[in-house]
């Protein structure tokens, strides 16, 4: 019996090591394979339980299906969520209760009045010009015959990742003034891009990320070459879903060109054009590895999600950096009551 | 528009598999000539092409500025802008010589991994956000609406903010730098978006659809399978392309759980130490960026036939 | 946060066997040394024969130590080619990682109960947050003490300390008191490196009025934007205000806006923010915020700029094919004094804390303490490297920039203070000091307020 369970107790330790350190290709193939296999196998036992049409209630086939995404939303979001907002009335190290302190520093640090004006701005121009260009383009290059090649032109930069995002922007950015030396020659070039052709142009090169307000605009500008990718690929695909006959019968109606864009295409997806406005506000609010590297939230272009990464983890304050994640939840209300109301609206629809 | 009565997507009624099937796929076919006869008369209208145009351009200068970026010589590349590399064209290797040979660690091995954090992470949350998107559709029960808004408004939990308590009951768990911390983690973030748009495809599937299927006396579970799925199989692979991109071009999930050792780190992490610990490195950052861009642009490439009906193929409403 | 400038160290850092039975086998005088066996040959085959220095540690085959460090490739390499001795004496192995987000992951992973063995920890500042906030750092066994007491300064004992125990040893260092510049360039205009304060103004006046601009620099650094300026004023301060007034600044002893703080700042400003002295090969006195420090210095190699102040590890900056030598393209020369006999030294560099107190990792970290592993250090790495450890064979360092900075930092005329915003609470350190330099140079805010409010910010 002894030697049996040792035996299992081997066999144990065995399994257990195989399945949290796999360090050969094969070995970590094998353990993706087991990771799925076993999902599937859980999540077709739960379902086979509840699929008694008569026999089961339906609150519990309803647990069947949310239940595991609940469990999971419960555990990784709101959980460290509610902490968070429990840690923003404590003070930096999270050992003393100092109430509504942090909100108190944060709303009266001598900038954070512009931050709140840069964040109100990335939220509303990103959405609006992402979700406008990419449903204008994916109009104008639905059903030619550039339009594979022509989408992934403008998906590219979803691809891209962070990094390299922020490199590419210096290429474009970047400022170097017109200097000559005694001889008259420049003496050094522009390396990025609009610059160059502001010179080119007979123009002065502007410090594109230093001077105010407009930095700000220059930063939401690669947010929106982003996001527009997105907005492209959804919208493109709800555009294909208009049924022929609608567009048939307005165009013996005589509709064409921005008529047609105005009264049949916008109507037709603005279910998704809700999706992809409220997608892309969120992430907007998110983000700030944009500012982060571009600016680093200086010359007045920091936003909040940018103060919050800031607190949290350069200057360790843990309470003021949550805080900043909270006024980060209340920002999205009106996202929330917005899309209350749409859902209302599709509701009623039905 | 709102006397347009609402139109029976072409998805939908296609892709069901009942006994009008073959007169649909003959109006497709048709549907198809009729667009192709149509896009030559699009292509008429020269502003409308040129807009197109100088979107296009606009938004792949920048790209195409690294590329040559990363075949420039790292003395050239601060001194001169790239496009000077057409009235003087130096071209180099080293920059991706480096960047895939220059690590002790063979970049296959970062691929590897990549892969390997990312299939899963994008399998899981969106067969989970699948049915969570049914229940909030089709199923009536007690606080749906309520429920559903809360799993939305998840969304904008930053996922810093949940490092410090999953790591700390991975660790409780003994499962810190494992894979399956990484899966879990991006499982669990993707949810809110993920169910958030799933629910919306399914809410606009014809309910007469649900409705026959549930007077034949099916359960949810059978309806969910057999009427559902098959129409949402575009949405689908659409929404696994943007996640496996999130997925693909995460660094934050990977760093924190798995941690970034060679055995677990993706490819993100060899990308970022590229620019070298004071940040320097542009010309590797730059070669490195595409290395890593190859996957996903294959990825886009592959799905785009389901592109061509995807995501919102259903939403149609007047 | 305070940390007063001289403290008494605790001779025994808290009841720790397994400190204690080290301390047992360590040999009093250190006899091994660190000068004959290894220098000559890298003799990775007779194991026995070169592992003399290493039987302190005693036999550690199968042990594990992990390691976490900012630096990354490829400056890692090095590094883990220099535990090659150890590993290979003792049997243990190490697990290193390196990380750009380290500053930003290490609190996290200690918070959440999953640090790693030993972290190199570049601010002083971030190894008292984990010691007073977190409770999460081992002190120091005696095996490290021992060797940092007889290899480094006490000043530099005293940086790897908080609240007077000892924790973390000294590792790797830069200067910072350093001026770059084209040697080429000075002896064809017949230039002199300056030795004392004047003589620079002097010189960089001489520049300017040939119609070149003798300054260069760059204080962009992504979310770090502002450093290289707090560098320059803290430079600037040891000059105009002395080290002891320098100590006091750092701890709050006097304010922010202190009169002897204004003046460094004016000081700093008549060069950074002359608009005859920069900046050379990017523009205004503006375009010092938004220029990347990685290429402040590059238009030196163009002839567009003369000087560039930046820390010894510039010299990773210089493009592949660049001299660096006193003969070669580019070079650095100490920033001079007030007078040539005065001369404060800014540094900076890494500690070692540990959290976990496991034998194999108290041995680890007392290997990195010893000179068996500086000198196994400066043989793996070309350049960009060099110590505070004495034990330190110069001759083994092949920059001449190491060799310069190694001399520096031994000489003991040389008053080394560390960098103070490394040293200062976070909120200002890692926060008000740098945001409001860059706004110093970015939209000329008046030295007065720019002080004010960092002053304001302390808390």
């Amino acid at each position: 019996m002894d030697y049996i369970s040792r035996y299992l107790a081997w066999l144990g330790d065995g399994i257990r090591d195989w399945l949290l350190n796999a360090d050969d290709t094969g070995h970590k193939f094998a353990l993706m394979l087991v990771a799925i296999i076993l999902f599937v196998v859980v999540m077709g036992a739960v379902l086979l339980a509840v699929d008694r049409p008569k026999r089961v209630p339906r609150w519990l086939v309803t647990v069947g299906f949310v239940g595991p995404a609940l469990l999971m939303l419960t555990f990784g979001l709101v959980y460290p969520g509610l902490r968070t907002l429990w840690a923003s009335l404590f003070d930096r190290r999270g050992q003393n209760f100092i109430g509504l302190d942090n909100y108190i520093l944060a709303f009266t640090q001598s900038e954070f009045q512009i931050v709140l004006r840069n964040t109100a701005l990335w939220v509303i121009v990103v959405p609006i010009a992402a979700t406008l260009i990419g449903l204008v383009y994916a109009v104008l290059v639905d059903r030619t015959r550039f339009e594979r090649v022509a989408k992934t032109l403008v998906f590219l930069p979803m691809a891209i990742s962070m990094v390299g995002a922020s490199i590419i922007w210096k290429f474009v950015y970047d400022y170097r003034a017109v200097l000559r030396n005694s001889e008259g020659d420049l003496i050094a070039q522009q390396i990025g891009l609009i610059n160059q052709l502001l010179v080119w142009a007979g123009l002065e090169p502007q410090q594109f990320l230093l001077n105010t307000p407009f930095n700000t605009f220059f930063l939401i500008a690669v947010m929106v070459w982003i996001q527009a990718g997105f907005a492209m690929t959804v919208l493109s695909a709800a555009i294909k879903a208009i049924p022929d006959d609608i567009v048939e019968a307005a165009t013996l109606d005589g509709l064409s060109g921005a008529k047609m864009f105005r009264y049949i295409t916008i109507p037709s997806v603005r279910p998704a054009l809700v999706v992809v406005v409220t997608t892309i506000a969120m992430g907007t609010l998110k983000v700030f590895d944009i500012v982060r590297t571009m600016t680093g939230g200086n010359f007045q272009t920091s936003v909040v999600a940018n103060e919050f990464y800031r607190q949290s983890f350069v200057q360790q304050n843990a309470g003021l950096g949550a805080a900043l994640a909270v006024i980060l939840f209340v920002l999205v209300i009106p996202l929330v009551i917005y899309n209350i109301r749409q859902l209302r609206i599709s509701e009623e629809i039905r | 528009m709102t006397t347009t009565p609402p139109p029976v997507p072409a998805l939908v009624t296609g892709g069901v598999g009942d006994d009008d099937a073959g007169t649909q796929s003959s109006r497709r076919g048709l549907g198809l000539d009729q667009r192709a006869a149509k896009a030559k008369k699009r292509l008429t209208s020269p502003w409308a092409s040129l807009l197109a145009a100088v979107i296009a351009i606009l938004w792949t200068i920048p790209t195409f500025g690294l590329l040559i970026t990363s075949i420039r010589p790292q003395s050239d590349i601060n001194r001169t802008g790239w496009w000077t590399f057409f009235t003087n064209p130096t071209v180099t290797g080293a920059n991706y010589q480096e960047a895939m040979f220059g690590s002790q660690t063979n970049l296959a091995v970062y691929f590897v991994n990549s892969i390997v954090i990312t299939l899963p992470s994008v399998v899981i949350p969106i067969t989970l956000a699948l049915l969570a998107a049914y229940a909030f559709a089709w199923i009536e029960f007690k606080g749906r609406n309520v429920l559903f808004v809360a799993v939305f408004a998840l969304q904008v939990v930053p996922i810093q903010v949940t490092l410090i308590p999953l790591l700390t009951q991975y660790v409780t768990w003994g499962l810190a730098g494992s894979f399956w911390t990484v899966w879990l983690s991006h499982s669990i973030f993707a949810l809110p978006l993920a169910i958030f748009l799933l629910h919306n495809f399914m809410k606009d599937i014809p309910p007469s659809l649900i409705e026959a299927a549930r007077v034949d006396g099916a359960g949810h579970v059978k309806i969910f399978f057999q009427v559902l799925l098959p129409l949402l199989v575009p949405a689908i692979a659409s929404f696994a392309i943007f996640q496996f991109l999130w997925v693909w071009n995460d660094l934050l999930v990977a760093l924190t759980f798995a941690g970034g050792t060679r055995n677990v780190a993706p490819l993100t992490v060899r990308v970022a130490e590229l620019s070298g610990t004071r940040g320097a490195d542009w010309h590797l950052l730059s070669a490195g960026a595409f290395i890593s861009m190859i996957v996903p642009v294959v990825v886009f490439l592959a799905l785009q036939r389901y592109f061509v009906r995807g995501l919102l193929a259903g939403s149609v409403k007047g | 946060m305070h940390s007063n400038t001289r403290r008494r160290y605790a001779a025994v850092a808290g009841g720790l066997g397994l400190a204690l039975a080290l301390a047992a086998c360590m040999p009093a005088d250190d006899e091994p040394g660190g000068t004959g066996t290894d220098g000559d040959g890298d003799g990775g085959m007779e194991v026995a024969e070169g592992c003399e220095a290493y039987e302190v540690y005693g036999d550690l085959s199968g042990t594990t130590v992990t390691l976490y460090t900012s630096i990354v490739a490829p400056e890692d390499q090095p590094h883990i080619d220099s535990y090659k001795p150890f590993e290979d004496c003792t049997g243990a192995t190490v697990e290193y990682e390196g990380s750009k987000e380290f500053e930003a992951q290490l609190p996290v992973r200690v918070q959440a109960g999953n640090p790693p063995d030993l972290a190199y920890i570049p601010q002083p500042g971030l190894l008292q947050t984990l010691v007073r906030d977190f409770d999460a750092v081992v002190p120091a066994p005696e095996g490290v003490e021992s060797n940092v007491d007889e290899f480094y300064t006490a000043s530099w004992k005293e940086y790897g300390s908080v609240d007077g125990t000892f924790y973390a040893a000294p590792l790797g260092a830069n200067v910072k008191s350093f001026v770059w510049y084209s040697p080429e360039m000075f002896a064809s205009a017949g230039y002199e490196i300056p030795t004392t304060w004047q003589e620079m103004l002097d010189l960089s006046d001489a520049i300017a009025a040939e119609g070149s601009k003798p300054w260069c620099a760059g204080i962009g650094s992504g979310d770090a934007t502002g450093w290289p300026a707090t560098d320059w004023l803290e430079d600037v301060m040891l000059r105009t205000a002395g080290p002891d007034v320098y100590d006091q600044w750092l701890n709050h002893e006097i304010p922010f806006n202190d009169p002897q703080v204004a003046e460094a700042l004016a000081a700093v400003g008549s060069i950074l923010k002359n608009p005859e002295y920069v900046n050379g090969g990017f523009g205004d006195v503006s375009s010092i915020a938004t220029t990347e420090f990685q290429a402040g210095g590059l238009p030196i190699l163009d002839g567009n700029c003369w000087m560039h102040r930046q820390a010894s590890f510039y010299q990773a900056n210089w493009p592949e094919g660049t001299e660096v030598g006193p003969d070669g393209d580019v070079f650095a020369f100490y920033l001079p004094g007030e007078t040539a006999d005065d001369r404060p030294l800014l540094g900076g560099g890494e500690f070692v804390a540990a959290f976990a107190d496991r034998p194999e990792v108290a041995a680890f970290q007392a290997f990195l303490a010893s000179p068996e592993w500086a000198n196994a250090k400066a043989e793996v790495t070309s350049a960009g490297w060099v110590t505070a450890n004495n034990g330190l064979d110069p001759s083994l360092l092949k920059s001449p920039v190491d060799q310069l900075s190694f001399q520096l930092l031994a000489d003991p005329d040389a008053e080394f203070r560390f960098d103070a915003s490394d040293l200062m609470p976070s909120a200002v350190g890692a926060g008000s000091f740098w945001t409001e330099m860059t706004n110093w140079i970015a939209t000329d805010k008046p030295d007065a307020e720019v002080l004010d409010a960092i002053e304001a910010s302390w808390p």
